[in-house]
Order: structure tokens, then C-alpha cells, then sequence
């Protein structure tokens, strides 16, 4: 077996799984969020006639992609989501806090963890060594009752990136390649399981941006082995907890494997409607921009306001577009803060918003008109996403936008 | 099973498109269900309650939001052939009891074709001729039978 499918086995009181293996794993958490949590309450009351969750301790529930309420419609949805954590006893409801994926990493998620979520972007917890994936409201309403759920034992594709990472080239940059060469169902039923020397290097944020967009390829889950950075990491937030250091890249099962050296990547854009039409940044130099999104489960990070705040110092957005800047949480807004990055943002023009989804979801600010275009850190970039279905979505890293958001035009960020 | 027209797309229709972001937050899937493929003519002009939606490789791709394969049932679709579809959206359509139909030959279907799907053969009465379904395991079969897998953990039970 390899690390994926221990984890799994041992959350299905298994000896051993194999791929393709129908089993049922016990959960250690199940995310909910805004935009879903609704539909689940419905059939957790009204199809499966529950009364009591499994756990309320393991329930977590996030109102993020349309907070501070957008509408009337929202407020409605979040008050339901209050009443119904009341009636439960849950403790665990976040209003405000950030976005769902990165509040679960900052205080929940644990290495070994089998977690489900709502929210196809739950497959971000493999920077943390935890195995996560996205499901429906039916199978989280049934996992909040059962505290259980059956899956299939997903082949893993072995992603080995060795190399140094050049200036100005960023996990995002790496991620985006992965996904264009992958494609956005070259992953589909798979685990991704990234290693090698420039993972290794790689801060837990990084990591995270990686397994982020593993969805992006299909995938059900994105791992990555927990070290000696996971554990630096999970002290310094004050979650430190004992886990076995299984170094045992070579070891296990694989069904292929794909090499790539990033010291020879540049920075990477995803053309509008599709997150695998990935190209050079040379390809797209010059493309007039509207609007400028830092921030999302993908790129909201304090490292990567740090890449932006460096780039934009004492400097101001071109006055033809406009700027958004929002953290991923509050925590990370308050760091921001102190290391005067926010200061930055404001002086340089931008606007900063309140942690949330934000301009990734078209759930609150930053609506696109008609014909309007968007260069974001997000993780995807599909037709309307965020808007007109006549406006277009770039993709790219931290410091594409700052760059770009200068001159207001796409800009490769190791010219500015 | 009676024949209905085709309502096709391309590859990699993602969830977003199925129903958007700023509708997730409507009241019910009824409510919803209006904005079905709001921006796709060939659906909101030409769909009626019965007919197949028709997609290409990797159908449903995206945000896992449930409320897409809802509000396909919710408006009374027959059936969803496609080349291939993301893992969250088969697994949800599975839950709700839509009938999946994966197809190799799913591009070669046209708008408004006849279809008809039975004995797990899928027919084009426009184009006479039958193509192959590749068949999910029985555990599936059995969860879409019984209309969803809250019917068949009762059943179970």
C-alpha cells in the first residue's frame, strides 16, 4: 500500500485497501459551507428524517462565499445555518473568519485525517498530510448522521518536481502546468501525490495551492507527505500533535508518474474557460485588464499577500483598473496588518475586503460587467464564474497580479 | 421508454454553467431551476420535461454544488448521456437517482436527435443506430434503480 491507501485502510478498519476497493471510512471531520450547507440540512431532516448529528464536535460549518450576507436570500441561508448549528450544539460555526479550506487548515485539520466537505476544493488538506474531497449536500447530510460514507480506493499518479524554483516563479505557477498537462479530467477517480525536492521546500501555503487545484484535474484527493515543515508548522499555530514521519516517497504503489523540474518553469496563465488552457506568461504580455482579484483558497495566503505587498511597495495601481485584496483569514488579515502589507495595498490603490471567498465566487464584490476582464489568483475560470457571461477570467500567481495590476495590462513579474 | 430529443454540449461543462453561483442561495431547487443553463439557448428555448441532456468528456466538471443535477431534475430530465463525467457530479446525480448514461459515441449525437434509451442500449431513432453504454458497477445500478441513495440506504436498512 502506498501513504494514501494506509490512511485509508486504517479509517476503514482494514488491513489492507486496494485501488478500484469500495470501502467505508470513518470521518474526522465534514465541512459544510454556505453555498451548500442549506440543501443539506433539508435532506438530513427532511429525506433521511435524522434528528441528532453523529458528532457535533466533528461537524464544521463556514458561511464564506456570501459573507457579509450579499442578499436577502443569503441572510436567509446563513440564519438557517445558525439555527440549525444552535439546535445541534454545534461549536464549530464560522461567520466572517475567512474561507472554509484555509479556517480548517489553520485549526482543525490534523495529518492522517479522512475529512469530507461540501466544497470541491476540500481537497486542499493534503498540504497538512490529511486526505479530503468534495462531495454533495446527500452524502454530507448522510456522513452528518452516520459519521461515516463509502468511497472507492482511488489509483495514485506520483507528480516528482525536483529542481530549484527560479525568481518569480511560484507554486501556482507549478500547479497551473500540472493542470494543462494533466487536463481538467486527466486526474479523474486519481489521489495526486506530490513529491520531491521542490515540494519539499515548499512552505505549508505553497502546498496548499497545490492541492487546492487538484480538483481542477479531476482528482478526489491531493497528498502530500507530512515532514518536518508540516510539524514547524502545525507548533508555530499552536496544534502541534504527534504524527508519524513515513518517509516513503519510493515506496507504495503508483499508478504512473510525472516528472517535472521547475527550474526551468516560468510563470503560467490560464486563458479565459478553461483552467487546463495553460500558457507561458510571454504568450499574453500586453492584455489589457479591467479588474484584479489577491486572494481565494488558492492564493490568499499571508506568503502570498507577502509576494504581492513586495512588488506593489511605494507603488500605485494603474488608474484603469481596479484592485481587490482579500485575505483567505482573519488570522492571516492580522499578520498582514502587523507586517504593514494591508497599509500597502491601501496606499497603492487597492481595495481590501473583509476574508472570504470574495471576487473567486461571484458570490459577493467584484461582479464583472459584460465584456470586463479578470486576472485573479482564483482557482478557476470558468464562463460567468464571477459575473457576465460575456466577461473573461485569467488565472495566474500572486505576483502576475501585482505586476500586472501596475501597469494594468498582463505583465510578467520578473520585469517590473 | 418513449423517444425524446437530444439537447446537446461540449466537453468539460462545468457546474457553474448548470446553474450559477448567485442562484445557490434561492429558497428551493424549484426556484433554482429557472436559471437551468441560463446562458445555453439550445435549453432554456428548446428543453421540455423528458428530453436528454447530452454532454461530452468530463460533464459536470467544478464546484460540487449539488443544486446542478437538482435543478436537471428538478426540470424533468430523462436522462444525462455523456462521454465521461466528474466524479462529484456522478456521485450527486447517483444520489438523486438521474439516470446516467455514459457513452463513447456521445459526440456523434447532434441537437434535437431521437433518442432512446432501453435494455441499456441507447438508441438514435434520427440517426438509426445504436450505440454502446458502458455499464456502472451493480452497487451504482442498484442506488439510480431505486431513485436515489437515500431510498436505498432505507432499503438497506
Amino acid at each position: 500500500m502506498n501513504c494514501i491507501e494506509k490512511i485509508l485502510a486504517s479509517h476503514a478498519g482494514k488491513q489492507t485497501v486496494s485501488p478500484d476497493d469500495i470501502i467505508e471510512v470513518d470521518l474526522d471531520y465534514v465541512m459544510s459551507n454556505d453555498a451548500c450547507t442549506v440543501l443539506a440540512i433539508d435532506v438530513f431532516k427532511k429525506e433521511l428524517k435524522a434528528e441528532k448529528v453523529f458528532d457535533p464536535e466533528k461537524l464544521v460549518m463556514f458561511m464564506d462565499h456570501y459573507t457579509p450576507s450579499s442578499s436577502i436570500d443569503a441572510a436567509k441561508v446563513h440564519r438557517k445555518m445558525r439555527e440549525f448549528a444552535h439546535e445541534q450544539g454545534l461549536r464549530n460555526l464560522y461567520d466572517g473568519a475567512g474561507i472554509c479550506h484555509q479556517l480548517m487548515i489553520e485549526r482543525h485539520v490534523q495529518p492522517g485525517q479522512v475529512i469530507i466537505g461540501a466544497d470541491s476544493h476540500t481537497c486542499s488538506y493534503g498540504s497538512l498530510g490529511a486526505l479530503a474531497t468534495g462531495m454533495g449536500s446527500t452524502d454530507v447530510a448522510i456522513a452528518w448522521q452516520q459519521g461515516k460514507i463509502w468511497m472507492k480506493v482511488p489509483h495514485t499518479l506520483k507528480i516528482d518536481v525536483t529542481g530549484k524554483w527560479p525568481k518569480a516563479v511560484y507554486a501556482k505557477d507549478l500547479m497551473l502546468k500540472v493542470v494543462g498537462e494533466l487536463t481538467a479530467s486527466g486526474a479523474t477517480y486519481k489521489a495526486l501525490y506530490f513529491t520531491g525536492e521542490a515540494i519539499e521546500a515548499l512552505s505549508i501555503s505553497g502546498r496548499t495551492t497545490l492541492c487546492n487545484m487538484a480538483i481542477e484535474t479531476g482528482a478526489k484527493f491531493a497528498y502530500i507527505s507530512p515532514d518536518k515543515k508540516t510539524a514547524e508548522y502545525l507548533d508555530r499555530i499552536g496544534r502541534a500533535q504527534e504524527f508519524c514521519f513515513e518517509n516513503e516517497q519510493d515506496t507504495g504503489n503508483f499508478e504512473s508518474t510525472v516528472h517535472i523540474d521547475v527550474s526551468t518553469l516560468t510563470p503560467q496563465i490560464a486563458r479565459p474557460g478553461r483552467v487546463d488552457d495553460v500558457c507561458n506568461i510571454d504568450t499574453l504580455k500586453g492584455t489589457k485588464v479591467d479588474e484584479l482579484f489577491l486572494g481565494a483558497c488558492t492564493n490568499g495566503s499571508f506568503d502570498d499577500l507577502a509576494v504581492a505587498a513586495q512588488i506593489l511597495k511605494n507603488r500605485t495601481i494603474a488608474p484603469s483598473v481596479r484592485m481587490l485584496v482579500t485575505p483567505a483569514s482573519i488570522d492571516i488579515y492580522l499578520q498582514a496588518i502587523n507586517a504593514g502589507f494591508i497599509e500597502t495595498f491601501i496606499k497603492s490603490g487597492a481595495m481590501v475586503n473583509h476574508p472570504g471567498c470574495s471576487a473567486c465566487f461571484g458570490g459577493s464584490g467584484g461582479i464583472l460587467g459584460p465584456k470586463e476582464v479578470l486576472l485573479s489568483t482564483a482557482n478557476r475560470n470558468f464562463k460567468g464564474r464571477v459575473g457576465s457571461s460575456e466577461s473573461e477570467i485569467y488565472l495566474a500567481s500572486p505576483a502576475v497580479i501585482a505586476a500586472s495590476a501596475i501597469t494594468g495590462t498582463i505583465t510578467d513579474p520578473r520585469e517590473v | 421508454m418513449t423517444s425524446a430529443k437530444a439537447i446537446t454540449f461540449g466537453d468539460n461543462i462545468d457546474t457553474d454553467q448548470i446553474i450559477a453561483a448567485c442562484h445557490l442561495v434561492l429558497p428551493t431547487i424549484r426556484d433554482m431551476s429557472l436559471y437551468c443553463f441560463e446562458h445555453y439557448p439550445q435549453f432554456s428555448e428548446s428543453f421540455s420535461a423528458g428530453d436528454f441532456i447530452v454532454g461530452g468528456k468530463n460533464f459536470g466538471c467544478g464546484s460540487s454544488r449539488e443544486q446542478a443535477p437538482a435543478v436537471l431534475k428538478e426540470r424533468g430530465v430523462r436522462a444525462i448521456v455523456a462521454q465521461s463525467f466528474a466524479r462529484i457530479f456522478y456521485r450527486n446525480a447517483v444520489n438523486l437517482g438521474i439516470r446516467l448514461i455514459q457513452c463513447e459515441a456521445a459526440g456523434a449525437i447532434s441537437l434535437f436527435d431521437k433518442l432512446r434509451f432501453e435494455d441499456n442500449l441507447l438508441i438514435n431513432i434520427t440517426k438509426k443506430c445504436e450505440y454502446p453504454v458502458h455499464p456502472f458497477p451493480p452497487f451504482i445500478e442498484d442506488i439510480i434503480k431505486r431513485g436515489g441513495i437515500i431510498a436505498h440506504l432505507t432499503h438497506s436498512a
